[in-house]
């Protein structure tokens, strides 16, 4: 049984007739283990983790077949019981850590009140846990870093004291949505191996949500790559690297200047991903895609899957011709 | 060999900055000592993490500020001491593309109008002449004729990036300086634009200074790498020498730290610890020797000056027993 399992997630915003942002996507991750979610702006990663923490309001309307995180029904939760499971069982890392800290509070309250309302620890108990917290984030000088303020910190160092109070209750998933955009290479590889340490140390599941496939590549299991609102192929590393099946995923490994080494020029697909008001009616990637056939404008295909994982493709790539 | 289009010789910039009522002014050393020769139709990428004076460097190429110290020379002419007329005419040969083209363009100007805007200021044309040239243009970066018409709202990032690109363009000037003019765009249209970057050199001979943080689109689309950190060149050569074998630390752990698609198990990551100094406070002896796995006493206390070594310039004191 897997911790997370969502089945026919669709999220609209307006009314029940809008086009939907995530568009009936099917995801599961075990206990442990390590999903990537790639795809680029608007193609839904950040609203499927959002839909699932309960923090899409109105006007967005989140309907799903099942959405089971750990053995609960995270649909038909109601807000007191949601803000058990949320912050303690399950919980995020948001992408610009300067805006995802409260500037008026220090750094050391913070994580305190992540142990207060979810642990119980008080005073003393509290605090020495909040500077453990800090010590395992690799901060420096952690004991005076407890009642120093966001701004008084530089933008690595805020993702690490938001990664600290996203641990302080050892989640059994942690969702981290393009934890390391805001940051330097450097400060990002520095990100990157702590989150990796964490998740091995304590046996927790992670989500990463990321545009960078190169991130991917290096610390995933597994990969979902999202394509306007609909998983478009689930794989596993480094399989999905060195065989595509989806002609989306191909583009965007082509697209990156990694791959034409010694070229003048990049492959990339032509055009932009549809918005609302011109939404193929068959698949939604046809518009653009190298391969289209008269059917892909016909009728859109569904997630099928293969030996390997599950692609949405009437015709896909580097398969062998067992499925269709 | 073509000619050169832009000389820079011990280009210096510093900032005084207050500290507070009844303190000395500090200064800052956003920029020290950079020098390069620049030939047309090459590219010449400056890389480094925030704060290394990448952007001051483009401000300063771009006449926007007054270097402190230093040489700059356009076009064979020299930048400082030249009269307002002779800077008018500089202006048109060095022009810029921003990183964020949601704030470079005037979002109550016409695209058309923000395109012939540089020939009205800067030509005798009509203005039946300067939209032929505009048209001409915009055909050329990939926009319809009827988005000229259009105001920056109605256009998507990677069209609005085309957008300030024909801008910049409009004057065929001799050097371009973008300043991370694809970190804001998603993969496949990064690939769009990096493609017209290079259309429109192959066809102008324009020189490219070209800002990045990204090592694998600076690999794509230079000539000659040159990389800073605090303010400071640390090493600067031919594109693929750098990239076979970076000799500066700094250079290795930057190279190192990049995410790939394809990654190798066997070479473990350098882990540089810590992060960028405080520029007000400069360490003493090499600006890198706190974070360098490498350092000795002599990093301590004497700053390295940019030497010649195997082709390229670095400036570190070990280079040759680092690298034996």
């Amino acid at each position: 049984m897997s911790l997370l399992d969502i089945k026919n997630l669709s999220v609209r915003f307006g009314d029940a007739n809008a086009v939907p942002v995530v568009d009936g996507l099917d995801l599961s991750v075990a206990k442990g283990e390590v999903l990537a979610i790639v795809g680029e702006s608007g193609s839904g990663k950040s609203v499927t983790m959002l839909a699932l923490m309960g923090l899409i309001d109105a006007p967005g309307i989140v309907s799903a077949d099942s959405l089971q995180f750990d053995g609960t029904d995270m649909l038909r939760l109601k807000g007191r019981q949601r803000r058990h499971i949320v912050g303690k069982d399950l919980s995020m890392v948001f992408q610009d850590p300067m805006t995802a800290l409260n500037p008026s509070f220090t750094v050391g309250f913070q994580i305190e009140e992540v142990l207060r309302q979810h642990l119980g620890l008080k005073g003393k108990a509290a605090r020495q846990r909040a500077l453990q917290l800090l010590e395992r984030v690799e901060i420096p000088a952690a004991a005076s870093r407890l009642d120093a303020y966001p701004h008084q910190l530089s933008g690595g160092m805020s993702q690490r004291v938001a990664i600290a109070m996203a641990i302080a209750a050892e989640p059994k998933l942690l969702i981290a949505d393009e934890p390391t955009t805001a940051l330097d290479v450097t400060i990002q590889a520095q990100i990157m191996e702590l989150l990796l340490d964490l998740q091995r140390e304590q046996d927790m599941a992670l989500v990463l949500i990321t545009h960078d496939l190169a991130v991917v590549a290096e610390t995933a299991q597994r990969v979902c790559v999202m394509y306007a609102g609909q998983a478009v192929e689930i794989g596993q590393v480094p399989q999905l690297f060195d065989a595509p099946t989806h002609p989306y995923t191909e583009a965007l490994l082509k697209a990156i200047p990694e791959h034409s080494l010694g070229a003048r020029r990049l492959a990339s697909l032509p055009g932009i991903v549809p918005g609302r008001y011109d939404r193929p009616h068959g698949c939604l990637l046809a518009p653009r895609c190298p391969y289209a056939q008269p059917r892909c404008s016909a009728q859109r295909p569904a997630l099928e899957a293969h030996e390997r994982g599950a692609m949405r493709c009437y015709f896909p790539l580097n398969l062998t011709a067992e499925v269709v | 060999m073509s000619a050169i289009v832009l000389t820079a010789r011990e280009l210096t910039r510093h900032y005084s900055v207050s500290r507070g009522l009844f303190q000395p002014l500090a200064s800052v050393q956003a920029l020290n000592g950079v020098s390069f020769d620049l030939q047309a139709g090459k590219t010449l990428a400056v890389v480094g993490e925030s704060g290394c004076g990448k952007s001051t460097l483009a401000r300063a190429l771009t006449l926007i500020e007054q270097p402190s110290s230093g040489s700059l020379q356009i076009a064979g002419q020299e930048v400082s001491g030249a009269s307002r007329a002779q800077r008018k005419q500089l202006r048109r040969d060095v022009q810029m593309v921003f990183q964020n083209p949601y704030a470079s363009l005037n979002p109550r100007q016409k695209i058309g109008d923000q395109l012939g805007e540089p020939l009205l200021i800067n030509t005798a044309l009509s203005r039946l002449e300067r939209r032929e040239r505009v048209q001409a243009m915009m055909q050329q970066v990939g926009l319809r004729p009827e988005h000229y018409q259009r105001y920056p709202h109605m256009f998507s990032g990677g069209q609005r990036q085309r957008i300030a690109l024909a801008r910049a363009m409009m004057l065929q000037p001799k050097v371009l300086v973008a300043d991370e003019p694809t970190s804001a765009l998603d993969v496949s249209i990064q690939a769009q634009v990096l493609n017209l970057f290079m259309d429109l050199q192959e066809q102008y001979g324009t020189a490219y200074v070209f800002i990045s943080h990204n090592l694998s689109v600076v690999r794509h689309v230079a000539d000659d790498v040159l990389v800073m950190y605090l303010g400071r060149p640390v090493e600067m050569g031919p594109k693929e020498l750098i990239y076979a074998r970076p000799l500066h630390p700094y250079t290795q752990a930057l190279l190192s730290a990049t995410p790939t698609i394809h990654p190798d198990p066997s070479k473990p990551k350098i882990r540089i610890v810590g992060e960028l100094p405080n520029p007000l406070d400069p360490p003493a002896g090499c600006a890198f020797h706190k974070r360098c796995p490498h350092a000795t006493e002599r990093c301590r206390t004497e700053q390295p000056p940019l030497r010649l070594l195997e082709a390229r310039q670095v400036a570190c004191h070990h280079a040759e027993t680092i690298n034996r």
